[in-house]
Parts: C-alpha cells; sequence; structure tokens
C-alpha cells in the first residue's frame, strides 16, 4: 500500500518550489506515494511544507528543500521519522490549534478539486439544508448569522440577499468578487486554491436563496492559479450533479463561470466589477440604483466577496446561532487573518472577532521579520489607515476600528518596522489611487495626482507646515467629493500617515485631524 | 488577410456570443498572439457590434492588455506596500539597473519585459515577482539575477 503524502498547490507554496518538491519525491518513491496537492495551512514560513498520513495522525515536515529530500526518505519520513525539519502531528501545532478556523475548515486538508473528498469533510451538507428551506428562510438564516460583507464594506450578506429576493425578474445573478487587489491580502486565493468548492457551494446556496441561476465568479488575472483549480472544481461540481440543470434532482438550476479581469484594482469596487463582466471599462456607476436592483445586464444581482459566500455554507449547516456565538460587538463570527509585509511568521490566521492587532502581530506573527521594532501597521489594503503602536491593543471589530479612524477591510495587516518613511507611504497612497483611478470623478482622478507633487514636495522639505495643510485640504476633498471608496479613502493612508508619524513629514508637533 | 487576422477572426468566432464577451475575447487573444494588435479592433468593433473606439476604450482601460509585442518573458515585480515592507524598492531599482530597463520597456535584446504589479497575493512571502505565469517568493536580488539567468537560457 502506497504512503499518502499532501504537498500544496497553493501558489504561495508553488513560489518557494512546491512543485519542484512534489515531483522530486515522486521520482524518488515511485509508486509507494500517493501524492496529494492540497491547499495550504496558511503557517507560510514553512512552506514548502509536506504532510505524511500515519497512524498518528498527518506529520508535518517543512520548510523542505530539494537538497533536503534524501535526507527524509534516509530517515523514513514516510514513517514519520525523526528529521529536523519535522513539526509533529499538523492538528497540534500551536499556531494552528488556537485558530477557530469555520470558513478556512477544510484549507490544507482535502483535495481541492475532489468533490468525493469535500463530502467527506462536511462539504455540501449546507446545500442540502438550503435544498429544504424556502428562499426567504435561507436570506434569514444568513441575516440571524450577523455575517456582514468581507470584502471590506461590512454591508449585512442578508439584508443584500433580501433586496434581491424582493425583486421579481426573470434573470437575477449572483456574481462573486474575487478582484482581491489589496495588497496584504491572500484569504480569498487561498479559498480558491485550497477549498474552491466551499465557494461554489456557498454561491449555489445564493442562487437558491435569491432564485439566480447564473453565476460569475470575476477572478482577478494575477491568479493564474487559482483559475486552474477554479475551473477544475467546477467541472467536477458538474460532474457530481452539484452544478447544472438539475441540481441534486431537486429541480433547482445553477450555471456558474469564472471571468478573468484584467489587472485594474477599480474592478474591486462592485459596480466596476459588472462593467467590467458586461465587457465595458471598468468605471464605476452611480449609486442607486442598487446592483441588487439593477446590477449585471441591469438585473438583480448579489455581489459578494469571496470569503462572504465561503462562508454560507457552514451558516446554513451549523445554524445561524453556531455563527453568531462567535465575535464581538456588531461584528459576529470569525475572521480570516492575513499577516503579511515584516512579520516573522506571515500567514492565515482565522479568529473571532475581537482579538486585538497585538495579539496578532505578536503571538502569531512573532514579531518583525527583521528584528527591528514594527513601526506601524496597514489595515485593510491600500485604502486602509497606518496604525502606531499605541493603537495595537485595538481589537478587530468594525465599530471599533472605525473608532479610532481605521477600517478593518478584507482582514490584511502589513506590517512595516522603523526604517518606513512613512512620508513616501503616503506618497505610494496618492500614486496607486492615480494609477488605478477610473477616471469618472474629479477628486479621485486629479486628486491622486496633485497629492503626488505636494507630497513630494514635503519630502523634498519644502514648506512642509504649508504642504501639509494643503495635503489636508485635499484630503477633505476626495474623503467628501469622491464617488467611491478608491478616492474617498485613499486620505485614510495618507492622513493617518501624518497624523500618526508627523516627525517623517518634517512637521513638529502632533496636530490631530480635525 | 494578415495571418494574425486569421487567429483573431478564430477568437471571434469563439465568443462573439458570450454575454459581455470582450474581456473573454481580449484575453484569448493575447493568450494566443501575446498582444492585442491594434489593427485588431476593426474586426472585433464589427463582430460585437461596437465602435473601435470601444474597443480601444477598453484595451486601454485595463493594465493587462497590451498593444505591442513583450519580450519573451515578462517579469512582473511587485510594488504594493507588504513588498515595499520587505525591500521591493530596492529590487525594483536591481532590476531596472541589471536589465537596464524602466517599467512597460523590453530589454535590447527582445528577452525580457519589465511591468509593475499591485499584488500577486503573495504577501505572505514578500517581496514577491512574477516571471511569465509563476510567481516566486522571498526575492532578493540574488534569487532575482538567477530566476534572470535562468530565463534567458535556451530551452
Amino acid at each position: 500500500m502506497s504512503t499518502r503524502l499532501y504537498i500544496p498547490r497553493d501558489s504561495s507554496a508553488l513560489s518557494l518550489g512546491a512543485d519542484e518538491i512534489a515531483a522530486a519525491i515522486q521520482a524518488h518513491a515511485g509508486t509507494t506515494v500517493d501524492i496529494v496537492r492540497n491547499g495550504s495551512r496558511g503557517m507560510y514560513w514553512l512552506e514548502p511544507m509536506i504532510e505524511v498520513v500515519t497512524a498518528k495522525g498527518r506529520i508535518a515536515y517543512g520548510p523542505v528543500a530539494p537538497e533536503d529530500i534524501k535526507g527524509l526518505f534516509d530517515n523514513d519520513f514516510l514513517n514519520g521519522g525523526e528529521h529536523p525539519l519535522r513539526l509533529g502531528v499538523t492538528d497540534e501545532l500551536p499556531w494552528l490549534k488556537k485558530q477557530e478556523r469555520l470558513t478556512f475548515s477544510r484549507v490544507g486538508i482535502t483535495d481541492p478539486v475532489s468533490v468525493s473528498d469535500y463530502v467527506a469533510h462536511e462539504g455540501y451538507r449546507g446545500l442540502c439544508k438550503a435544498l429544504e428551506l424556502a428562499p426567504a428562510a435561507i436570506v434569514q438564516e444568513v441575516t440571524d448569522s450577523g455575517l456582514r460583507g468581507r470584502g471590506g464594506a461590512a454591508f449585512p450578506t442578508g439584508i443584500k440577499w433580501k433586496t434581491v429576493l424582493g425583486c421579481t425578474a426573470q434573470q437575477k445573478y449572483i456574481v462573486c468578487n474575487a478582484d482581491e487587489g489589496d495588497s496584504g491580502t491572500y484569504s480569498d486565493r487561498m479559498i480558491m486554491e485550497g477549498d474552491p468548492l466551499v465557494l461554489i457551494e456557498g454561491m449555489t446556496i445564493a442562487g437558491l436563496a435569491v432564485g439566480a441561476d447564473q453565476g460569475y465568479i470575476y477572478l482577478r488575472s494575477e491568479y493564474p492559479d487559482a483559475l486552474v483549480v477554479l475551473n477544475e472544481a467546477i467541472k467536477n461540481a458538474y460532474a457530481a450533479g452539484y452544478l447544472g440543470d438539475d441540481i441534486l434532482g431537486s429541480g433547482h438550476r445553477f450555471h456558474l463561470e469564472v471571468r478573468r479581469a484584467a489587472g485594474a484594482y477599480i474592478c474591486g469596487e462592485e459596480t466596476s466589477l459588472l462593467e467590467s463582466l458586461e465587457g465595458k471599462r471598468g468605471v464605476i456607476r452611480f449609486k442607486p440604483p442598487l446592483p441588487a436592483i439593477e446590477g449585471l445586464f441591469g438585473k438583480p444581482t448579489v455581489v459578494n466577496n469571496v470569503i462572504s459566500l465561503a462562508t454560507v455554507p457552514i451558516i446554513l449547516d451549523k445554524g445561524a446561532a453556531f455563527y453568531r456565538d462567535y465575535g464581538m460587538g456588531r461584528s459576529r463570527g470569525t475572521l480570516p487573518i492575513q499577516l503579511a509585509g515584516n512579520i516573522k511568521y506571515c500567514g492565515l490566521v482565522e479568529k473571532a472577532f475581537g482579538i486585538t492587532l497585538r495579539e496578532l502581530l505578536y503571538d502569531y506573527g512573532g514579531g518583525s521579520a527583521s528584528g527591528r521594532p514594527i513601526r506601524a501597521v496597514q489595515v485593510g489594503g491600500p485604502l486602509g489607515a497606518y496604525l502606531p503602536e499605541s493603537q495595537f491593543d485595538t481589537p478587530l471589530d468594525y465599530e471599533k476600528f472605525s473608532e479610532i479612524w481605521a477600517v478593518l477591510g478584507h482582514g490584511g495587516i502589513v506590517a512595516f518596522d522603523d526604517t518606513v518613511d512613512m512620508a513616501r507611504m503616503a506618497r505610494y497612497a496618492f500614486e496607486f489611487c492615480a494609477i488605478e483611478s477610473c477616471g469618472k470623478c474629479t477628486p479621485c482622478r486629479i486628486g491622486s495626482t496633485r497629492g503626488v507633487e505636494v507630497m513630494d514636495k514635503i519630502i523634498a522639505g519644502t514648506q512642509p507646515e504649508k504642504n501639509a495643510k494643503l495635503v489636508r485640504d485635499l484630503s477633505d476633498t476626495m474623503l467628501n467629493g469622491s464617488l467611491c471608496a478608491l478616492g474617498g479613502m485613499t486620505p485614510y493612508p495618507v492622513l493617518s500617515a501624518i497624523n500618526h508619524f508627523p516627525e517623517d513629514f518634517g512637521l513638529q508637533q502632533h496636530e490631530l485631524a480635525a | 488577410m494578415l495571418s494574425e487576422d486569421l487567429l483573431v477572426e478564430k477568437h471571434i468566432d469563439a465568443h462573439k456570443a458570450t454575454p459581455g464577451g470582450l474581456l473573454p475575447l481580449l484575453h484569448s487573444i493575447q493568450d494566443d498572439i501575446g498582444y492585442i494588435p491594434e489593427h485588431s479592433y476593426k474586426l472585433i468593433s464589427k463582430a460585437l457590434n461596437i465602435s473601435v473606439a470601444e474597443v480601444h476604450g477598453v484595451v486601454s482601460f485595463y493594465h493587462h492588455f497590451i498593444t505591442t509585442p513583450p519580450g519573451q518573458h515578462v517579469l512582473h515585480i511587485c510594488r504594493a506596500e507588504s513588498c515595499q515592507a520587505m525591500g521591493s524598492t530596492e529590487l525594483e531599482a536591481h532590476a531596472k539597473t541589471v536589465l537596464n530597463v524602466e517599467y512597460h520597456q523590453t530589454t535590447k535584446d527582445g528577452a525580457i519585459s519589465m511591468e509593475p504589479v499591485y499584488c500577486l497575493g503573495n504577501c505572505a512571502l514578500s517581496p514577491a515577482v512574477m516571471l511569465d505565469e509563476k510567481v516566486y517568493g522571498r526575492v532578493s536580488k540574488a534569487r532575482l539575477d538567477a530566476l534572470l539567468t535562468s530565463s534567458r537560457k535556451p530551452k
């Protein structure tokens, strides 16, 4: 009998040579091993991490380099043998064990494209429940769970669905926003590469709930590996009767297709995404009408982020109360948090809302990768505020973050050590906005470029006080006058950098934002 | 008719009935030919019943689409915050020096085009680059040099 091994096909694991490791092990062991290409467990400093199935459970080894392979075989790693890279039983590793993995319950554990493996690990139980419920009851369950949009806007998912359910239209759509463009975020990618069937199931349930029979996954073009895995998983779901004209013999139909984006950050904004799906420039639309009422091709459309949709199956399976019991305040359930940038142990931490930044940065992250003090942390992508050390005790909660003029966004945390120049980061925020602006509104299109110019003066030391005031005025215009979050939130990183790190701008005293 | 036009026609046939099919069409042209030839705009506009200006508008809006042939290999360097926190600015400067190009340019020997990218989702392993369709993590200057050297080797 062959020994089963797990070697991730997650693109970050591949970026450190997981394919080469898999090929070398296969060449060495031949038919004595059965290699499953799983998702990543999310402990990226240990990638490429391989797991061997033994009587004691799955034993992990990592990070494995090609030159380690001979030694692993010599030490009988196929039977869990001792080796300097042996990490122990994967599920017992404290970093994983302390987490509360609900949305990520299968990522790294199953074969991502195997429907039978998915079903064997509690997959499609949510859909089976949903098939027994009336549409309004499904929507109620999602509403009661307290799930809010994980893309960043945190709008209650159930309310959005209710609006679409309430529209009478021949055709409705479910659109998954998989244009995960925020720096420091990769949880969507991990789901799509590590457990794509949970997303497919979530979208199918959404279709049943609102009466939509066509879904699109709008996937960023920077994720070629995710595209391959998603398409394989969709093909297998069709073959097993979980997608198509008659889902599991229920008479319900749902079709699903992946559409590739083309490298425009703005297309993560839902109306711009819909324009792009219609084959147009990704220029944002005025709201109203809401996409829920007039969305894709003018039809009622649910637009949800990957994580929101991938969380729906467990809510249907275990009930709204189960999910709602996690979290704090009005932030219910769990958030898959992504540690990135200058952090020693980068990876995916799924925890209930309420964990503090400090716990994430130090208990999970182990401090900076460089060994220098962490000076600033950007939470929530390129439009998120920079937080100084004095705010690290803020619990992860939408409202608590809002109180300190920050956002949780998609749960990405990027740490910088004390070598960072915050004036340059503020300049970059404007520059990024200028590169990615769709051009529809003036504050964003022109304001971003003027912002870069003023920041250049500040960086050159030209009248910093006067120019900082100009940046504040400009930010005020962008905040209040932009049509969408790109122009409207670029001031978050800019002003938070000025407010918390005035010394980097050549400013003498802390002058707090009005 | 140019041979490229024949290829474009083939892709148009495959996508013209697709709802919102312009992006899928442009992707399949670029995947096949390596770029979107500007003289194909007319064919596309006719088949999809939109103006040439609209085709141009869409192609030029998206960073991913290019209208001139790229080098044999395309190097994307991530410029986003997470990679900046791990030294991508120095990596970017190094790449510009060794390749002697700026962004959106191709080396003199036609081997490598260099493009910026804003996040590859490899933020746990910053700094990241993508060479053709393969992502690389924790890319030091030495690792980048090795990558570039091996990509230039005849296969």
